[in-house]
């Protein structure tokens, strides 16, 4: 723990009081600025929820991201005095040697000693600087003794967050795991309705973490790389699909801490945020003991039969969610991109065909195996909505049974041959 | 004549007359045949002019339909398949098809007559090295009107993205290749003729810095192009052929791609700037009256950036979760880089002391490029420390770098070599009040564009996004505002180099008094063929 921290304690306690004070000048300096640019751009900007703009790294809530902000601030400031420091010369050569005001051209074109000393100069800077950065990555990369694991898996375009137990999974229960997909409604992207305070920015189900203790994260991906990103806690790392990296955080202060995917991921890369909710420990485990319920509460779901207008209505919501970013919410997809629903062979044909690509996607398209995303209760209502939406009147109700059934069929035809 | 025996390091000639070669030899064929089967390194210099400023218009309307959905939160003009295929394309055809060509048509016009050859070594390569341009901007163009789109995944192709995407990929990957055989045969017609043809007299350390600059940058293209080529080739086997490079489930892995496209990138960004060097280092000197300073560190400066750019390739990839060692490892060679980039700042700052500065077009676009330059290499050095770069990485800081160092580098030192040899190259003054305007639009809107971007990326803003959370939507209001000024600013440099085409005050063979390497020996324009009879260099 000292050692994590010691580049730091050292700044703030040993000759850094005149640093403090000007950043803090700075800073007031940088707020007045910032309120005759926001009544500019208030001006110009049509009406909606308005949130502050920042100009410098967002508020740390985590020991790693507090180093990288003084870090930032560090380096700024050299560079400012050394910007300062070359400019002036070149200011006043530009002022003071024109040949308007009579200037003569001298015509020295070397200065050995100066060139010496102008090259061993900034090798001392650097290595200053190198110093507490060399620290901070260290800090960073130890991800060792951390008191819970959580798995974050990236898919196009939404996270998935899994609860590793400390000793593996008890037998016989599930590790708590679900989706994370945008909460903001289609209409305010599409400009039909006011924005909200949180726009982009917003889930269905947030991560949700203990406040005070160190959480390993471990992070891959299922199609394409993506990277997953809280400024506060000055935790980015990518997800790749196939490897498995990790990295760590921990939340001092409860609050909920936005960020987004940083790694382009294909159409709907920048709609793909990250939400984590840190909570009490106490309130923390309340919540994970409510999230085992209400599994219990949808296995017991999934074995009833349901009418047609149930499962539509309920897919309807869902197709909003996972398949609208790519088939378009009136099913008619992207020409060229992604093919249409409404009308399709696939969604007006046999339901076991339109099963299998829900259920094993295709293959080296954006088209994703759902069947390891979605219960079978939400795959089924999936599907009657697609085949009994837009002009599409197939009229069947596929039931969680039956995709239970394909599902175990694929799973039996497809064993000898990945063998 | 003193600004010949000023400068020890670019040399003086003996006072023969100017000769009308013209009358000596064959000219130009006339009509379309002069331009197709053109061996002259002049016309095939002003073809890869005229085509990278084509490519630059085109891609800069690109810009232009990024900024204009960038303006305001929420969708308003492209979806975000297309935009992605903008920000894609925009990216590739400024780098391949704007910005190189430009500068390989700097080196086919001025290499020949900064050393007193007659042309490149080899000419008719140089024809075929230009005219597969055309063939790879129209396949790369032509892509978004295939089913799909253009190719979308960035200019950087990472898989497995790049495997997701339709017959424009592979259209890409085939115009890259195309690209990357017309860099490699321009670079090896230039290191040739460096090495072979120059004056009698003129050893290496007294050519000219941007002849220097060149022959770095040459051998730079020839060791990292194919390098390239390997990158692009083994995406292509991925998509069809069944290999498995870049995917896990094959035993591949996909960040093996960004490893091999960065030790291809990284060498790429110095390709695209070391050029900018030498304009700048010719440019500088000629408008303060006063040789350059520093030559010999110049060319020491540009050498050892060149070879640490080979060392440096993984601090595009912090964030990929590379061990604590690798991380260091980047980094520390990242900051090196640092110590000559300061050397060649220091050295112009020095040029400019005690001069006599005037402030033509060619000259204020020289300057901003010394003080932006600066900037961008101060973003840099930022980003090249591991716990910043985390945050910072794929972010709108990264934008702001690299066009700090893109832009006001790269491009705006092409707008500085435009005008310092448009007289040279057409026997016509441009005009110089229109320059002007054209550099302080050009600057400013610049400066309104990119420099909010850094704001947006500290504050959070990811790249490549087509909409973006409302606390981002001032600063981006405020870029796309300062992007269609600077848009619309190079419409006045397209009218301007073409006035000057058409007429305009005689420049006579010299129109810089300050200027002193071997192509102002020769009148404006010089004659079709130069240099038959080398000169002397003392």
């Amino acid at each position: 723990m000292k050692k994590k921290d010691g580049w730091r304690q050292a700044m703030d306690a040993g000759s850094c009081q005149a640093w403090h004070r000007l950043r803090v000048i700075c800073a007031a300096a940088l707020s007045s600025c910032r309120g005759g640019l926001a009544a500019l751009a208030i001006g110009l900007l049509p009406g909606g929820a308005r949130a502050e703009f920042g100009i410098n790294l967002q508020p740390p809530a985590t020991i790693i991201a507090r180093q990288i902000d003084d870090l930032h601030t560090t380096i700024l400031w050299i560079c400012a005095v050394i910007l300062v420091v070359v400019f002036l010369p070149l200011v006043y050569a530009l002022i003071r040697f024109r040949r308007s005001r009579g200037a003569q051209a001298s015509t020295f074109h070397d200065n050995t000693p100066l060139e010496i000393v102008w090259t061993i100069i900034p090798v001392v800077i650097l290595v200053a600087m190198a110093w507490p950065a060399t620290e901070t990555v260290l800090a960073m990369k130890d991800t060792s003794a951390a008191d819970m694991t959580v798995k974050v898996t990236g898919h196009q375009w939404k996270w998935e967050y899994e609860y590793l137990a400390r000793d593996g999974t008890p037998e016989g229960s599930e590790p708590v795991r679900f989706f994370s997909n945008l909460a903001t409604p289609r209409e305010q992207i599409g400009n039909q309705a006011d924005k909200g305070e949180h726009y982009l920015l917003e889930v269905d189900n947030p991560l949700v973490v203990p406040t005070g203790k160190k959480i390993r994260v471990v992070l891959t991906a299922a199609d394409v790389i993506h990277s997953w990103w809280v400024p506060a806690f000055g935790v980015k790392q990518d997800a790749i699909p196939g490897f498995i990296r990790d990295t760590w955080f921990k939340v001092d202060e409860p609050g909920t801490y936005r960020g987004q995917c940083a790694e382009l991921c294909g159409v709907n890369h920048g709609y793909m945020p990250v939400v984590v909710k840190a909570v009490p420990p106490a309130e923390f485990d309340a919540w994970m003991a409510e999230q085992k319920a209400q599994r219990a509460i949808a296995k017991a779901a999934a074995a009833k039969t349901y009418t047609l207008a149930q499962l539509k209505d309920q897919g309807e919501k869902l197709y909003a969610t996972n398949c609208a970013a790519c088939h378009q919410p009136n099913g008619k997809g992207l020409p060229g991109a992604f093919p249409a629903l409404d009308g399709s062979k696939v969604a007006t044909g046999p339901v076991d065909g339109h099963l299998d690509v829900v259920l094993h996607g295709r293959p080296g398209t954006a088209m994703q195996a759902f069947g390891k995303q979605l219960s079978d209760l939400e795959i089924a209502a999936i599907l009657t909505y697609e085949r009994n939406a837009w002009g599409n009147r197939a009229g069947d109700v596929v039931q969680p049974a039956m995709v239970a059934a394909r599902r175990n069929a694929g799973a039996v035809a497809s064993a000898p041959a990945s063998n | 004549m003193d600004a010949h025996s000023a400068n020890p390091a670019i040399p003086g000639v003996p006072g023969h007359p100017p000769r009308d070669y013209a009358e000596e030899h064959h000219g130009a064929p006339g009509g379309l045949r002069r331009w197709l089967t053109s061996t002259n390194h002049k016309d095939i210099g002003t073809l890869y002019l005229w085509f990278s400023f084509a490519m630059f218009l085109f891609a800069g309307a690109l810009a232009m339909l990024i900024r204009a959905e960038l303006a305001r939160p929420g969708i308003q003009l492209v979806d975000p398949a297309v935009f992605n295929q903008l920000t894609a394309m925009h990216g590739l055809i400024m780098i391949f098809g704007a910005i190189m060509p430009a500068f390989v048509g700097f080196a086919n016009w001025m290499v020949p007559l900064q050393i007193g050859a007659p042309d490149m070594a080899f000419p008719r390569m140089n024809n075929w090295s230009f005219w597969l341009l055309p063939a790879a901007g129209t396949l790369l163009i032509s892509s978004f009107f295939v089913p799909g789109g253009a190719a979308a995944a960035g200019w950087t192709m990472y898989p497995p993205l790049y495997m997701q995407g339709g017959i424009a990929y592979d259209m890409t990957i085939l115009a890259i290749h195309i690209l990357g055989l017309s860099s490699i045969m321009g670079a090896i017609n230039i290191i040739v003729t460096i090495l072979n043809m120059r004056a009698t007299g003129m050893t290496l350390m007294k050519m000219p810095l941007f002849v220097w600059t060149w022959l770095i940058t040459a051998y730079l293209l020839v060791a990292v192009m194919p390098v390239l080529a390997c990158a692009i080739t083994m995406m292509l086997t991925d998509r069809h052929f069944g290999t498995h490079f870049f995917s896990a489930a094959g035993g591949g892995d996909p960040v093996l791609f960004q490893h091999v496209f960065w030790f291809f990138g990284h060498p790429e960004v110095y390709i695209m700037i070391l050029p900018a060097f030498g304009i700048v280092s010719t440019i500088l000197p000629t408008f303060a009256r006063k040789p350059l300073f520093g030559y010999t560190s110049m060319v020491y400066a540009v050498a050892s950036i060149a070879f640490l750019s080979f060392l440096v390739w993984a601090h595009h990839m912090f964030t990929t979760g590379m061990p604590a060692a690798g991380q260091l490892f980047f980094m520390y060679t990242t900051m090196l880089i640092a110590v000559p980039t300061g050397v060649k700042v220091f050295n112009w700052v020095a040029t400019l002391w005690r001069g006599s500065l005037t402030f033509e077009t060619p000259m204020l676009f020289a300057i901003a490029f010394v003080c932006l330059f600066t900037i961008g290499g101060f973003s840099g050095l930022v980003l090249a420390l591991v716990p910043v770069d985390i945050q910072l990485q794929d972010t709108y800081y990264v934008v702001a770098h690299f066009h700090y160092v893109l832009f006001s580098g790269a491009a705006m030192s092409i707008m500085a070599g435009v005008y310092y040899w448009l007289p040279k190259w057409t026997g016509h003054m441009y005009n110089e009040a229109l320059g002007k305007t054209h550099f302080w639009l050009t600057a400013i809107a610049f400066n309104v564009t990119f420099f909010p971007m850094h704001f947006l990326g500290l504050a959070g803003m990811p790249r490549r996004i087509p909409d973006y959370a409302l606390q981002f939507a001032e600063f981006n209001l405020i870029a796309s505002l300062g992007a269609f000024v600077l848009g619309a600013a190079q419409l006045l440099f397209l009218y301007n180099v073409i006035s000057c085409i058409r007429g305009g005050k005689p420049a006579g063979a010299k129109p810089w008094e300050g200027a002193d390497t071997l192509e102002w020996t020769l009148s404006s324009p010089p004659p079709y063929h130069s240099f038959t009879t080398p000169p002397t260099v003392r």
